[in-house]
């Protein structure tokens, strides 16, 4: 697959496309990302980052969001790893930019 | 003394809503002997199934047939499955289905369609589906799909008539706007199994298809998902049928009864409940055909001491039965079966002379 750069731009409003829902079930375990015949488990590091994708904030302002929420973690380090998560999610059609 | 129960919940939900079709797709995944309209479960048996599927933990549900759109209350079965919180997903040929009955189900709170392709070639597409006007039919509906910024799934079953042409019915997916194509190798079962002369792909085929399928996977990657259900008789081990007999998902057809998968009933000896008797718990966690395979205490050798056994559950039950003649052992599939090699002549088996269409 592909494993080009991660370019995603801070201005970028990530957001679930129309068909792609984030819930909650607990006898699936958990929070659960629920896509066109696919479900996606969503890890709590994941469930952090997807539920503050609603398109209307961005890139920049979500890793701000969470290196207030999660103090300790360097800021390069979760920006890296949010775009790594939101590119993966693009690339299934699980999540688009706005 | 407690009913047992299942250690697992379900994520999916099969509602064979009607056994009505007006196509004639000779690799139909229905039973021989359909289901008649009057037998039907109504709109509200089937409101209450989904409420109780989400209580299961049942995430999604997949609506449909036969042609989900052959009943007229589709917009309120929507509706419940939406009430009961899950995700539906209409399955449907194009046919019988208008632009404003789409938009209604879109109201309703449908959240994803997939709609079957026969071929990128008209003609042929037409022939397979035994119905004339099938193809331009099913175009139209993909375009309002699109239109209304609902997801779009297109499914291609791939067989011996257009294997070659898997490259091109994947660019007409994304011609279409699909986000997703479901590339699916006909199963053998049901109609499929009657028409196996003349669907099977040599295996020369089956081979250039899989690494058509990587490649176009590779080049298309972010601009559609391509699932793949691989073709199994020429494989050397099983697939893990509906993710474990009893474990993952389940299936309600047309007049009710409650099935581990479509074609569970060709297996003799299972007794399968109907939700018009009982709560889709109680059938989940005790029906008598859902017990009969789940986890791996049914199993014989080779399955019983295989390392693979948590993976693929020893394979299908429905084929182990229709090939092996039991449906206690492996698959086979499976290279470890000593009918194994019988897979291979049957598919060597060519009839090219016409399809039996589906028809009731």
């Amino acid at each position: 697959m592909n494993a080009a750069p991660v370019s995603i731009s801070d201005d970028a409003k990530p957001r679930l496309p129309r068909g792609v829902r984030l819930t909650h079930n607990e006898a699936q375990g958990g929070w659960v990302l629920l896509a066109p015949e696919r479900v996606f488990k969503a890890d709590p590091v994941a469930h952090e980052i997807l539920k503050r994708c609603t398109g209307a904030t961005t890139l920049a302002e979500i890793v701000d969001d969470l290196v207030r929420t999660f103090a300790g973690a360097p800021r390069d380090r979760i920006r890296t790893d949010v775009a790594a998560l939101l590119a993966g999610l693009a690339d299934k059609k699980l999540l688009e930019f706005g | 003394m407690d009913a047992p129960r299942a250690a697992f919940a379900p994520l999916g939900l099969l509602a064979e809503l009607t056994h009505r079709c007006p196509l004639g797709c000779p690799y139909c995944s229905n039973p021989l002997e359909l289901d008649k309209r009057s037998d039907e479960l109504d709109t509200a048996t089937w409101a209450r199934v989904f409420a109780e599927a989400a209580g299961l933990g049942v995430l999604q549900v997949h609506l449909s047939g036969g042609e989900p759109a052959a009943r007229r209350d589709l917009p309120e079965i929507i509706a419940a499955a939406r009430d009961a919180g899950l995700y539906s997903n209409l399955i449907t040929s194009a046919v019988g289905l208008t632009s404003e009955g789409l938009t209604r189900l879109a109201d309703a709170g449908l959240d994803h369609v997939q709609v079957s392709i026969q071929d990128s070639d008209a003609a042929s597409a037409d022939l397979i589906a035994g119905y004339s006007g099938a193809f331009a039919r099913k175009r139209a509906l993909a375009a309002d799909v699109v239109n209304l910024g609902l997801p779009l799934t297109v499914n291609v079953v791939v067989h011996r008539a257009n294997i070659d042409r898997i490259g091109s019915m994947v660019e007409q997916a994304l011609a279409l706007g699909a986000s997703r194509v479901e590339i699916a190798h006909v199963q053998y079962y049901g109609w499929a199994l009657k028409n196996r002369a003349a669907l099977m792909p040599s295996r020369q085929q089956v081979d250039t298809a899989l690494i058509a399928v990587e490649r176009l996977r590779q080049s298309h990657c972010g601009d559609i998902v391509i699932d793949a259900v691989v073709p199994d008789y020429y494989a050397r081990y099983p697939k893990p049928c509906v993710g474990g007999w009893g474990r993952r998902s389940l299936n309600v057809t047309p007049s009710g009864r409650v099935l581990p998968c479509h074609a569970a009933e060709v297996i003799p000896g299972l007794e399968f409940w109907n939700v018009r008797d009982r709560s889709l718990s109680e059938i989940w966690h005790g029906s008598p055909a859902f017990m009969a395979f789940r986890g791996t205490d049914w199993m014989q050798e080779p399955c019983r001491s295989c390392a693979l056994k948590g993976k693929d559950f020893g394979g299908c039950r429905c084929q182990a039965f229709l090939i092996a003649g039991d449906a206690r052992l492996a698959d086979p599939v499976c290279h470890l079966s000593p009918h194994h090699d019988a897979l291979e002549k049957l598919a060597a088996i060519r009839d090219d002379s016409t399809y039996h269409y589906r028809k009731f």
